[in-house]
């Protein structure tokens, strides 16, 4: 019972920590990338350490902390624009080679150790370099947290049964949500949205009831980096949905669909592409910025395995939605720390150690992006109508 | 302007477009009085293989060009050059081709499409994930919408996207793809696809549209109403050049047929001065083009032994020459 409740708190925690916000930030970018205009940007990872360095970089020598933000959205700008000019015109391809490839050379540039003084080369810049001015943006009292304070420790002292009874609730909760979301047809309009709502606070708060979280106001890692982290993403959610709801959408479609056709009716499609590789590049560069809040710029943590899990989770929450990015990001970083800690917990250590857990933890990754790719293409939250006609 | 509103709606009367036809010399690269399209000296050439090499080409304005020859004549790869998909070998060298006055020797397929001379593709480019209807506003020029900046916010496109979609409604009620509006272009047949595209192309008011076998696949009544479609947007003051491979539509609706043949501009006249050509008869009709194969006629005993005593004939001429090649 212990272990479970220990293995379920990893997971709520991962579930909010600023790193996924990070990510799921990044992937919302990769999404307009990839699931809305088609272009193959195998090198997300790559305007994420841009954007991190940037900010990073710019604090770090003494600058002030918005003209960091301004320098990391101005590389991304400069890669995307150094990336577009030669390979939009190109077939699709070309650009997936081109962006792994630059994004690679970014890495091992900031590695280099004749940049220690910029970028403090495979150490990384450390956190306490360039939060400062960051957490003295804070409007939060000092002290800490626990969210929530009623939680189910109060209630019968915490009894067994008081958490069998609400894990249940809650996943009575999720499977009529579920339910709720997948019946599209049969209920509509105020009513239905009202309920989603309405259920998915509710859930929400049990599951802060089950599993409370307790961190400081404005600490390292606090409240404080986590409320600008989730607030940022529900506002790239905001944006997209500005972005793909408008004729500009309807383009960047257009353009996943077939180039030809758009460019037969008179619209500059490089001129569209390069748009969308820069607007995604802008989201991949603020999550990379949101990501090195809460720890240190490393080179090595935004390599190419953080780009192709952001393929996986923009795959799992499924691809050209508005909140697919974000529902994909949680689902596999919490899915991660599960397979991770259970492993941990419940196999000795003579057949798996810590170690071996986490390696384990991503091979299953592998697996399930596999069996995700062949059996429910669309993702989460995919429109399995429109692959249907996949040519 | 003036003059050109009479123009046009004096084409709309077929003895007017007779008597304007009339005067056109029955050459190859022969001159109109007001063309629309004027292409010289465009060659492509793949490796060793020339594809096209259109020495002069001329398209009035106003009427129903179609563009007929042999597989692999060259019609789409002209088709592809003129339009900006792809760049003749001569380009730079020689190759020139202007649309209504503006020179397009170096201008991208979208700004092509944006002077007013819009295509369709022989293997149709629906957007196949897409509803018909936003295919269909794909395809409208201008739209405030579609800059980055206006996008995010919707009152400055609102009223222009609702134009736009009655524009399309409008479209598509015509091309009796209405009740389509809301499903995926995917979902609909070979036959409303290429209707799909032919509806989308107008949407940008084009001045010129040029249809790549637009009525391949597409059943004996539709290509009808097509048909009559075509001949209104004429009527309107359009400028059609299409390519199309069934004769009887050709004959039908052209005013002015251009005959082409391993990529050279072979022949041009009137339907029916084209289709007595020998020459056009050789290389793409053949002799028996105007018989009608599904005649139950033809099927008796008496025709199937003429038929049979020409191919014998004529077979026994083509071994003589041979043997006559073959001795020299």
């Amino acid at each position: 019972m212990d272990n479970l409740q220990l293995i379920l708190n990893a997971m709520v925690r991962e579930a909010v920590s600023p790193q996924t916000a990070a990510v799921a930030i990044a992937v919302i970018g990769l999404n307009i990338h990839f699931g809305f205009t088609g272009l193959l940007n195998m090198g997300q990872a790559g305007f994420m350490l841009l954007g991190a360095y940037g900010m990073g970089i710019t604090v770090w020598q003494g600058l002030p902390f918005a003209l960091g933000i301004l320098f990391g959205f101005g590389a991304a700008l400069v890669f995307a624009l150094v990336l577009g000019v030669p390979t939009l015109k190109l077939r699709g391809d070309y650009l997936a080679i081109v962006t792994i490839s630059a994004a690679e050379i970014i890495r091992y540039v900031g590695r280099s150790s004749l940049l220690t003084d910029f970028t403090g080369s495979a150490q990384g810049i450390p956190g306490s370099q360039y939060t400062g001015p960051f957490r003295d943006l804070s409007f939060f009292p000092s002290g800490s947290l626990t969210l929530l304070p009623f939680n189910y420790h109060d209630v019968a002292d915490g009894a067994v049964w008081v958490r069998l009874l609400g894990w249940a609730i809650t996943i009575g909760a999720v499977a009529a949500l579920v339910y709720l979301l997948r019946s599209g047809d049969r209920f509509s309009g105020v009513a239905r949205n009202g309920l989603v709502v309405l259920l998915t606070v509710f859930t929400v708060l049990l599951v802060l009831f089950l599993f409370p979280l307790n961190y400081q106001w404005t600490g390292v890692s606090g409240w404080w980096v986590r409320f600008v982290a989730w607030s940022l993403v529900a506002v790239c959610c905001f944006v997209v949905y500005l972005l793909v709801r408008s004729p500009w959408g309807r383009l960047l479609r257009g353009i996943r669909e077939d180039e030809d056709a758009i460019r037969s009716l008179g619209k500059n499609v490089f001129a569209i592409k390069m748009q969308a590789l820069i607007i995604g590049g802008l989201f991949g560069a603020l999550g990379g910025m949101v990501y090195v809040l809460a720890s240190s710029v490393q080179p090595d943590s935004m390599g190419r395995s953080l780009t192709f899990f952001c393929y996986t989770a923009l795959l799992l929450g499924g691809a050209a939605t508005i909140f697919g990015p974000v529902l994909g990001t949680i689902m596999f970083y919490v899915g991660r720390v599960f397979i991770q800690q259970g492993a941990q917990v419940y196999v000795p250590d003579s057949i798996m150690n810590t170690q071996e857990a986490a390696w384990f933890s991503y091979i299953v990754v592998g697996i399930a992006l596999m069996l995700l790719v062949i059996f429910r293409p669309q993702g989460v939250l995919g429109d399995k109508r429109e692959l249907r006609f996949d040519v | 302007m003036s003059e050109h509103t009479n123009t046009v709606s004096s084409l709309a009367d077929p003895a007017a477009r007779a008597a304007l036809t009339g005067g056109f010399e029955d050459a190859p690269g022969a001159a109109k009085p007001d063309p629309i399209l004027v292409v010289d000296n465009i060659v492509r050439q793949f490796g060793g293989m020339t594809a096209v090499d259109v020495q002069h080409l001329e398209v009035q304005r106003g009427l129903i060009t179609a563009l007929i020859g042999p597989n692999g004549a060259g019609k789409t790869t002209f088709f592809n050059l003129i339009t900006g998909f792809d760049r003749p070998t001569t380009a730079g060298k020689g190759a020139h081709w202007s649309f209504d006055g503006r020179t397009l020797d170096k201008t991208s397929a979208s700004s092509v499409a944006r002077a007013g001379m819009v295509r369709t593709f022989q293997l149709t480019k629906a957007l196949s994930r897409m509803t018909v209807i936003d295919n269909m506003m794909l395809g409208a020029q201008g739209q405030a919408g579609e800059n980055l900046f206006k996008s995010m916010f919707r009152p400055t496109w609102r009223s222009q996207e609702r134009e736009i979609e009655a524009k399309a409604d409008d479209l598509l009620a015509r091309f009796k793809l209405y009740e389509k509006k809301h499903d995926y272009a995917g979902s609909l047949s070979g036959g409303q696809r290429k209707l799909l595209e032919m509806a989308r192309a107008l949407m940008s008011d084009p001045k010129m549209i040029m249809l790549d076998e637009p009525m391949a696949g597409v059943n004996p009544a539709l290509t009808q109403s097509l048909l009559g479609h075509i001949q209104s947007l004429r009527d309107e003051g359009m400028t059609v050049l299409f390519v199309e491979h069934d004769m009887h539509v050709v004959r039908h609706i052209s005013d002015w047929v251009a005959v082409m043949a391993e990529g050279r501009l072979v022949a041009e006249g009137s339907a029916d001065t084209v289709m007595s050509n020998p020459a056009v008869i050789d290389a793409y009709l053949g002799a028996h083009h105007d018989t009608d194969l599904g005649d139950d006629a033809l099927l008796s005993e008496e025709h199937m032994q003429e038929l049979a005593e020409e191919v014998a004939a004529e077979e026994a001429e083509r071994e003589a020459e041979e043997e006559a090649e073959g001795l020299r």
